[in-house]
């Protein structure tokens, strides 16, 4: 796994980040960290999951967590990703606030039903009445060699049902952030964390009422002639990218961070279009019908259309099974030097 | 695995408890008839199922939970709607989609929920309740709040996947839950003896370690009331979940659009002749529990609460166009 240093995204400057205390920690215990402080904070949060407790998490997201809390709040499960769900929407609108360890992203396909007819729609077809404040912790992405059932990226499937928030954030402060105020949310939250990135250090306010609000995207770098906009795992690439091309090339890119999928802080992204005319998306999921596209879609249909002078382009991962072989397996998704290319590509300076 | 089926004469239940219970019978008998009426004259805009046929079943499990507990409910929920005790202007407003309805006309027949009372709401998906109601359940068994939760569902809700994980997780927790199977035979137009291999659903909790519990006559008020109360007490002393099944049958079609082609007339009308309403009021009349004169009151009055939401319904505003953009988030 990658141990960013002082390339960290977490390093570069966060307007929205209040710095306060920090503490040089990985985005594994920024996340424990978060739950740590709201279970402390709030006797109803708990966390429910497979080998959530002795084991600690399939990540080791929650190492420590079953000897402080114990096993009702830190609650093994079943093999059993419907019964998971439901009981965690179930105890959400009876007045608990569950966090699910879902571990592998994949495995949310068992929870579809609970989560997308379910939690997404409750409150909607009951008038307004009720809510279900429920977080389900997602490891998603490639680059642990865990194959085509262990590495998808499926957040465009939450973003596309009214009713469910989506996060992805690509910093350990932002994970903390943005976690504790998703378990916070009254409603329920898909939060994306990287499996590839569980190792990946950076400053992290230690402050218990640290929080992000869900919505909001973060500009990474300012920059005048480039907008690139990601979230999630492809941040760190971009930033890297974005670093060097400045360095190498003298290209000003400015990085818009979604952070939040859902909803989506759309005001951010044109106005960081209408600056620059130029605009590319990153994200690691496939690309044909990935969310980058519905933010393309987004802004051709906006003003800042007007304000384009070049095309908008994406850069995804391919449209494959993600293969096992890590040479293959790494050529999926875009890379620091692909994303380099794009950049060039849109400022003519190939 | 025990199985009730007589009905002994009963003193210890009070005789405004018997007759509240025939009332809750006659409003879902008059509820669905009424909204059967008007589904035919093309009043209702949308989906409904009935629970006609199914009163005993319904009434008698409700009637044995007390303040505070809670249900689950499924596609065919106006039964064990109308048991909580919901509010029938509101209910019938719903199925008309109006604004004032339970879910401001959002929800419809297969969505009407009353939180306050503890329904958690019925469920268009099959087998959707049962991970709401586990959860439900933790919620009760964290908080010691020392209440229950009934689920319902239907016979064909039983070969769900979500069945077999939500009986395991709430037996192993030792979750207060009641599982409850009402068996109406068919799962629209399937018969469940074509599609589980063995003669009752009832007979697979010993898989999940919890008992498993038969009610034949699920037409039989009492017999229905008499093994909810002993399986409430069980289930709120800690002893964790049990799974319970009620013989039934529905006398209308799976919806309003069934052709009702996969089971004969004779079935039917031999089930008519089982009607859980009639062999209640029997009941009452022979031990003289009640007066004729009473039980045509409460039926009277039901009808006239009926017709009152009717007509409720009809005048109430639809809802705005901006209301479908509400409530998708909560606050």
């Amino acid at each position: 796994m990658n141990i960013t240093k002082d390339k960290s995204p977490a390093s570069a400057k966060s307007p929205a980040v209040d710095s306060g205390a920090t503490k040089l920690m990985s985005v594994r215990d920024a996340i424990i960290m978060a739950m740590s402080e709201e279970m402390r904070r709030d006797e109803n949060v708990f966390l429910m999951g497979e080998d959530v407790g002795i084991f600690g998490g399939d990540f080791g997201t929650s190492v420590g967590m079953l000897e402080e809390f114990g096993k009702e709040r830190i609650r093994d499960t079943p093999i059993s990703e419907n019964a998971i769900s439901g009981c965690a929407i179930g105890a959400a609108m009876t007045g608990l606030r569950p966090i699910v360890d879902v571990a592998f992203m994949d495995f949310i396909v068992y929870m579809m039903d609970n989560i997308v007819n379910q939690a997404a729609k409750t409150r909607y077809m009951f008038g307004g009445k009720g809510q279900v404040p429920t977080v389900f912790r997602c490891a998603a992405g490639s680059g642990v060699g865990s194959a085509a059932q262990h590495s998808q990226s499926l957040e465009a499937w939450f973003t596309h049902i009214p009713g469910i928030k989506v996060v992805a954030p690509g910093t350990p402060a932002d994970v903390k952030g943005l976690l504790k105020t998703a378990i916070r949310d009254n409603n329920t939250v898909i939060f994306l964390e990287y499996k590839a990135q569980y190792n990946m250090r950076g400053e992290v306010p230690v402050d218990p009422e640290f929080t992000i609000p869900l919505g909001k995207a973060d500009i990474k770098r300012e920059g005048k002639d480039v907008t690139v906009v990601t979230y999630g795992r492809m941040l760190e690439r971009v930033i890297q990218a974005a670093d060097e091309v400045k360095e190498a090339n003298g290209v000003s890119v400015e990085v818009v961070d979604l952070r939040t999928l859902m909803p989506l802080d759309k005001e951010a992204i044109l106005t960081s279009v209408k600056k620059t005319g130029k605009v590319l998306l990153v994200n690691d999921a496939h690309k044909t019908g990935g969310f980058i596209g519905e933010v393309a879609a987004m802004i051709a249909e906006s003003e800042a259309f007007d304000f384009l002078d070049g095309r908008i382009l994406r850069l995804a991962g391919e449209d494959v099974p993600v293969p096992y072989n890590a040479t293959l397996e790494a050529a999926m998704i875009p890379t620091v030097e692909r994303i380099k290319k794009y950049i060039l590509k849109l400022v003519d300076k190939r | 695995m025990a199985k009730t089926n007589k009905t002994k004469v009963q003193l210890d239940i009070p005789k405004e408890k018997l007759l509240h219970m025939h009332k809750l019978m006659c409003d879902i008998r008059n509820f669905d008839n009424k909204v059967n009426q008007m589904v035919k004259r093309g009043q209702v805009p949308g989906m409904t199922h009935f629970s006609v046929g199914e009163e005993a079943a319904n009434v008698g499990a409700i009637a044995a939970i007390s303040e505070g507990d809670l249900i689950t409910s499924n596609h065919r929920g106006h039964g064990q709607t109308i048991a909580m005790e919901i509010d029938l202007n509101e209910m019938m407003a719903e199925i008309m989609g109006k604004a004032t309805g339970t879910c401001k006309g959002k929800g419809g027949s297969m969505h009407i929920a009353d939180l306050d009372k503890g329904n958690l709401g019925a469920n268009g998906i099959v087998g959707g309740g049962m991970g709401m109601a586990i959860g439900a359940a933790l919620t009760q068994q964290m908080k010691k709040t020392g209440k229950i939760v009934m689920c319902c569902f239907g016979d064909g809700a039983c070969n769900e996947g979500t069945f077999h994980e939500t009986l395991n997780m709430a037996s192993v927790w030792k979750l207060p839950v009641i599982f409850y199977s009402i068996n109406n035979f068919y799962g629209i137009s399937t018969p469940i003896s074509e599609v589980i291999n063995i003669d009752y659903n009832y007979q697979r909790a010993c898989a999940y370690g919890i008992p498993g519990h038969f009610i034949e006559d699920g037409n039989d008020l009492l017999a229905v009331y008499n093994k909810f109360v002993e399986l409430v007490d069980y289930v709120r002393e800690g002893n964790g979940p049990v799974l319970v099944e009620a013989l039934t049958y529905r006398w209308y079609g799976h919806s309003t659009s069934d052709p009702g082609k996969y089971r004969t007339k004779k079935e039917v009308d031999e089930w008519k002749k089982k009607d859980p309403i009639v062999k209640f009021r029997n009941y009452l009349l022979e031990n003289k529990l009640a007066t004729e004169e009473e039980l045509d009151e409460i039926n009277r009055k039901s009808m006239e609460v009926v017709e009152g939401s009717v007509k409720f319904a009809m005048e109430s505003p639809e809802p705005t166009l901006e209301s479908a953009f509400e409530d998708i988030f909560a606050p």
